[in-house]
């Protein structure tokens, strides 16, 4: 735990920059109603995303220049909500904190999203799909990177939950964007409304959390003084209904941290949630990379990570949510192999992924997956911008099966791409591979429930990543081309502002799990380094559990050279699949044809959900609530029933008063007055 | 002069209105009968708004002026009518009327202007109407005299039952008569209540008592002196629980609380876009500022008793409006119906009986008159460009109206309870409140704010997205300056509550604990609740 707290002015600009980018776009769109030439929309939006690029570098200079105890740099601004006096005080404050973990998700989100924000420009010159388009996708991508930067910094529940709904809506804003389409326009509303479903589990947990601390005598929703008054909450005991499972007594802390976990879900497309994560690919691609893949998805890691002493101390509800993680990354791994859509493909792993990092979580290693988080965030951006290159290249055809043999075509975009097929498949040197290999290697020593199969499910994931990312580069950049030969004529690599993006990106995909270097590795002495694991040392902290014991060394050379095995297992199947038989892929499919139509069908989620909640509620609301007891019961038979019988009564004396002359009706408002008034005065 | 507006300011903006309304009608008449021509509508309707502004002028000067630290009544205004019957003239403000003065003088001028062609027959009467409402509703929110309070109470029934019936849509003879019977009926039993109360002061002090608290500095009998009997003890007219049940009727009809609010979405569904305006913002609110003045601190212990069934039907409304706006075809019935919802949060801020929820049910009030007012008025610029507010007859307007759909997206996620806009303090003010005084309810209302999204966003994407399936879409004109110039004012508050709320927040919770305290003061001994707080410091 970090004590004191340095003040740094610049930060509140980090999230500021970028949002008061958004509110000049957004007055220039509506109020101004001027078209604004490229280059100014341009300039405003990178510009402020590289401002805070640059505050977060200066910041985190400033911070690891303090010692490893307090290395926590404060900013704050004012009080925003505050009512209640004694020991109901709520109160709380627009204030920031960079921490290590905050430093990590702002420096990846700030430095991801400038690398975007650039690549968009690009991406959307060329779109005229809807007015003012340009000016409006970069208002919205600015108005993200605002909420974002928010939600990473907020040094409390309330403000970070303002970031979080802020994210939610700018997801909502960006997967409608091209709006005309009706498909687009309701995956936004799907995304959103899903994810409002996992934010009353962020809501209750936050009030069920302040309401303990209030009994404890220290109401408080701020991050720090939760972590420093937890201990006194521990080990409350809370009574549910006792219908619920395993109660009717319930350890707090668990059921606390079940509901950040559904906020969680929500956020990062976990089971049952994640439902709208493979439909938001409706949006513009360096949209899926920056919200769907590097940045907002991985929220609700974070928020795990965030709140780390508390799911230290939740052993169940880190088992919940080291199996979920676990079935999803499985889930999503397999339904990525039968997608033919590019983005969807990448979709699916990204939820694949995020799975892993709840993995690790769960499982208590908290550096594991924030480090996944991070090289996570290289490997899917890249491997989405450059699908993004590809669809350009392609004139917005997705269909892997109109693809195949684009290496010779776009040649900057092949490198590229398989450069982070490679990372993020686990391939050693790469990012990936280092990341993915500390999760594997927290989930053979985890203590949860049913541990051995967890990590064979994670292993057997980590090389279905392998086949179904390598699956999706031979079908793309291999084999014969299948697309018209008027369009392989045109084809070309992207212009440099899109290219240079890729670049960095590629850079970073293969360098940056150095950062996590093993411990076990660095002590054989084989490579010469300073420090090893420095990532989760720089972490330690600020998340529970760093000081825990790791596993044997000799054991962990062998889980590594199961997790190269797996890797290269899915590659090597991948590549003798559709590279060197075509036609299997074909073959296996036909005969497990009712096995391939689940897969496709998604399991039928979104059906189930539609006859099971969606079409019983609105039937429910519109039979029985509206038409049985608003318009049948209370009007039809209570209300108009007795205006009806009074009306009988009254047919003959009461229609000539009502003679709609509204000088009539004032003039005998006024006697009536007047009448009265002088009554009394009498 | 600014010595008189200062020493007069309540009764200056309470009378204004009404007093341009009269000046009007009196110079419209002298000339008729100096044969002079009438005086033409255009002049009615400026004066109307110049009116009305300087209405909101003098209201803004009241937030200036009014004093955030103090607990108690300020801008007091006693003066003695009929000493005999315990009817004075008293005005005065606290932090719970405060802003609900301002709101209503905000919106009439906003509704007049963004009605510029709305009304276009029997102006005149239009006018007479709107401002003798303003005075009505003003006048209602600042009379601490329970019998004047009545009075403003009644006189707000009459203009609004016109401005249905005439202004109205197909059905308006129906819908005004029933919102009138509705009104009538709660006022009935609360006019009998009244007399009651009345009686009871009379029993034990000797005179008739109508006036709620002493004034300041006066030492003059009032209601919260009267011990109201609980039940057992007295003639079952006399006790708290009937008393409070007479009063709670007519503020549970006005707000409106489930199963009374059928009729709220006829008088929406037919009110014209001004009429709509005023009634979900402003006259909706008098049941909940009703419970806040009256209903609370005159029969505590009943209130506290019929605290759980008041929350659950607030929970019945909250999960109900949702689920029934879900269902609509008409946007302006499914606003009704999420008004429904609203108000349920509100009355569930108000019965928790802590300061979280009680601050939060009177931000919340502030908060849903000026995102459902701005709702109404945007649907009304649909409804003037198409003549229709048919959610399928639409679809695709961004395209043609990119500012009014920029416009609908703000003010939709201002009434979702988006954070950073308005509604989100209020509600998570409420939640918490609520969370600590029954998390069950607070769980309950927390799955209506995740409703909210799904049938406002329904709405949202059917109208403003997807392609233009109707060719009269295509041409739609967009907002024009007098549309933008109103809705960026209903911005400004919608974007400073939600960002720094700390102003009204400041304001609010003095007076929402001098409630409390006036609660727990006459409640009997053993029935008061342990939530409330001793009185606080002023904040730094």
């Amino acid at each position: 735990m970090v004590t004191g707290g340095t003040e740094f002015d610049l930060l509140h600009w980090i999230p500021l920059a970028p949002l008061f980018a958004a509110v000049l776009h957004g007055v220039l769109l509506v109020v101004v109603r001027r078209t604004v030439s490229e280059w100014i929309t341009v300039a405003i939006s990178c510009g402020a995303i590289t401002a805070s690029f640059v505050i977060s570098c200066a910041a985190f200079a400033r911070m690891v220049r303090l010692p490893d105890e307090s290395r926590l740099l404060v900013d704050h601004l004012y009080t925003w909500i505050g009512a209640g006096v004694g020991s109901q005080a709520f109160s709380t404050e627009l204030a920031f904190q960079f921490d290590p973990l905050s430093a990590v998700m702002t420096l990846v989100v700030s430095g991801v999203g400038a690398l975007i924000h650039f690549y968009s420009w690009g991406y959307m010159k060329e779109d005229e799909r809807e007015d003012k388009g340009f000016q409006r996708f970069f208002c919205y991508l600015n108005l993200f990177s605002f909420a974002m930067l928010l939600l990473v910094l907020a040094d409390n529940l309330v403000l970070m939950f303002l970031g979080w709904e802020g994210v939610g809506l700018c997801s909502y804003l960006l997967i409608g964007f091209w709006y005309s389409d009706r498909n687009n326009a309701y995956a936004g509303s799907k995304a959103f409304i899903v994810n409002r479903i996992g934010d009353l589990g962020f809501i209750v947990g936050m009030l069920l959390l302040f309401s303990m601390l209030a009994e404890a005598g220290h109401p408080t929703v701020g991050f720090q003084d939760i972590e420093r008054y937890f201990a006194q909450i521990a080990d409350v005991e809370l009574d549910l209904p006792a219908w619920l499972p395993g109660g009717p007594s319930y350890r707090a802390v668990n059921v606390v941290g079940l509901c950040f976990f559904i906020g969680a879900c929500g956020k990062s497309a976990q089971i049952p949630l994640h439902v709208w994560l493979p439909d938001a690919m409706a949006g513009p691609t360096p949209v899926s990379a920056l919200i769907h893949a590097a940045t907002m998805v991985t929220a609700g890691v974070y928020l795990v990570c965030r709140m780390s002493f508390l799911y230290a101390a939740a052993p169940e509800a880190s088992a919940i949510i080291a199996w979920t993680g676990a079935l999803t990354a499985a889930l999503g791994a397999v339904l990525a192999l039968v997608q033919t859509d590019i983005k969807k493909v990448l979709a699916y792993s990204t939820m694949s992924q995020l799975g892993f990092m709840f993995v690790a979580v769960g499982c208590g290693a908290y550096a594991a997956a924030m480090f996944h988080l991070a090289t996570h965030a290289f490997m899917q951006a890249l491997l989405f911008l450059a699908a993004g290159s590809v669809i350009l290249a392609m004139q917005h055809e997705q269909n892997i099966d109109a693809m195949g043999g684009l290496r010779r075509r776009i040649p900057r975009t092949h490198w590229t791409f398989l450069i982070g097929a490679l990372a993020l498949s686990g391939v050693l040197p790469f990012a990936g591979f280092f990341s993915k290999d500390a999760i594997l290697v927290a989930a053979y020593g985890a203590e949860v429930a049913g541990g051995p199969w967890l990590y064979r499910l994670m292993l057997a994931t980590a090389g279905l990543t392998a086949l179904y990312l390598f699956r999706l580069y031979f079908r793309v950049f291999r084999g014969k081309g299948r697309a018209p030969r008027g369009l392989r004529d045109r084809m070309e690599d992207p212009p440099g502002s899109m290219v240079v993006p890729l670049y960095v990106l590629s850079g970073l995909a293969i360098f940056a799990g150095l950062a996590g270097f093993p411990q076990a590795w660095g002590d054989l002495g084989w490579v010469d380094i300073e420090e090893s694991n420095s990532f989760a040392n720089f972490l330690a902290p600020v998340l529970a559990g760093s000081e825990r014991e790791g596993l044997a060394h000799e054991i962990e050379y062998r889980l590594t050279l199961r997790a190269v095995l797996a890797a290269i297992t899915g590659t090597g199947l991948a590549w003798w699949l559709y590279l060197q038989r075509p036609t299997w892929p074909e073959k296996i499919r036909s005969s497990f044809h009712r096995l391939h139509h689940v897969l496709v069908a998604k399991f039928w989620v979104d059906e189930i959900y539609g006859v099971l909640l969606v079409r019983p509620l609105v039937a429910i609301s519109d039979r029985l609530l509206y038409r049985g007891i608003d318009a049948g019961l209370i009007d039809g038979l209570l209300v108009n029933g007795v205006a009806r019988s009074i009306r009988a009564l009254a047919a003959n004396g009461l229609r000539y008063v009502q003679s709609g002359l509204i000088q009539a009706y004032m003039f005998l408002m006024l006697v009536g007055a007047v009448a009265i008034v002088a009554l009394l005065m009498r | 002069m600014t010595a008189f507006v200062d020493d007069n300011l309540l009764l200056l903006i309470t009378f204004l209105p009404l007093g341009t309304a009269l000046a009007l009608l009196v110079t419209n008449a002298l000339g008729s009968l100096l044969g002079l021509p009438r005086l033409p509508t255009q002049v009615w309707r400026i004066t109307a708004v110049a009116g009305s502004i300087l209405t909101f002028l003098l209201a803004l000067q009241l937030v200036f002026v009014f004093d955030p630290v103090s607990t108690r009544i300020q801008f007091v205004d006693h003066r003695e009518w009929l000493p005999d019957l315990g009817i004075h003239h008293y005005f005065g403000v606290d932090g719970i009327s405060l802003f609900l003065v301002a709101l209503t003088a905000l919106l009439v001028p906003v509704a007049f202007v963004a009605a510029w062609n709305d009304i276009d027959s029997r102006l005149r009467s239009f006018v007479f109407c709107m401002l003798a409402l303003e005075t009505g509703m003003i006048g209602a929110f600042v009379s601490l005299n329970l019998f004047e309070f009545y009075m403003f109470w009644e006189l707000m029934l009459v203009p609004m039952y016109f401005m249905i019936g005439i202004w109205g849509g197909p059905r308006r003879i129906y819908a005004a008569l029933k919102f009138f019977l509705f009104t009538m009926f709660g006022s009935v039993f609360m006019l009998i209540a009244m007399v009651v109360l009345g009686w009871l002061a009379y029993e034990q002090s000797g005179s008739l008592v109508f006036d709620l608290v002493a004034p300041p500095g006066m030492a003059t009998p009032a209601l919260l002196d009267v011990v109201v009997p609980l039940s057992g003890d007295a003639p079952w007219w006399k006790t708290q629980s009937w008393l409070f049940a007479a009063f709670a009727l007519a503020f549970a009809i006005k707000i409106p609380i489930v199963p009374f609010h059928t009729w709220l979405p006829d008088a929406h569904v037919e009110a014209p876009t001004a009429g709509s305006v005023i009634l979900a913002a402003v006259l909706l609110k008098m049941g909940t500022y009703g419970f806040l003045r009256f209903g609370l601190p005159l029969f505590p212990t009943a209130a506290m008793a019929y605290g759980p069934w008041l929350i659950g039907l607030a929970l019945v409304g909250i999960i109900y409006g949702s689920l029934v706006a879900m269902v609509q075809s008409d946007v302006k019935k499914l606003v009704a119906y999420s008004s429904v919802a609203h108000m349920g949060f509100v009355v569930l801020g108000i019965f928790v009986f802590n300061v979280e929820g009680l601050v939060g049910g009177v931000l919340q009030m502030i908060n849903h008159g000026i995102s459902t007012s701005a709702l109404f008025l945007l649907v009304g610029f649909l409804y003037e460009r198409r003549h229709t507010r048919e959610i399928s007859d639409f679809g695709g307007t961004a395209k043609a109206m990119p500012v009014h759909a920029a416009f609908l997206g703000i003010v939709i996620f201002a009434s979702i309870g988006l954070p950073m806009l308005n509604g989100f303090v209020g509600e998570i003010l409420i939640l918490m409140g609520a969370f600590l005084h029954s998390p069950g309810a607070a769980i309950v209302a927390a799955i209506g704010v995740a409703l909210s999204a799904a049938y406002m966003l329904w709405m949202y994407r059917r109208v403003a997205f997807g392609p233009v399936e109707h060719p009269e879409n295509r041409s739609l004109i967009d907002l024009s300056l007098r549309e933008r110039v109103v809705m960026l004012l209903l911005l400004v508050p919608i974007f400073w509550i939600g960002i720094y709320p700390d102003p009204f927040l400041r304001r609010i919770e003095p007076s929402v604990i001098e409630v409390l305290r006036q609660v727990d003061r006459r409640a009997e001994p053993g029935t008061r609740s342990d939530v409330i707080p001793p009185v606080r410091e002023a904040r730094p």
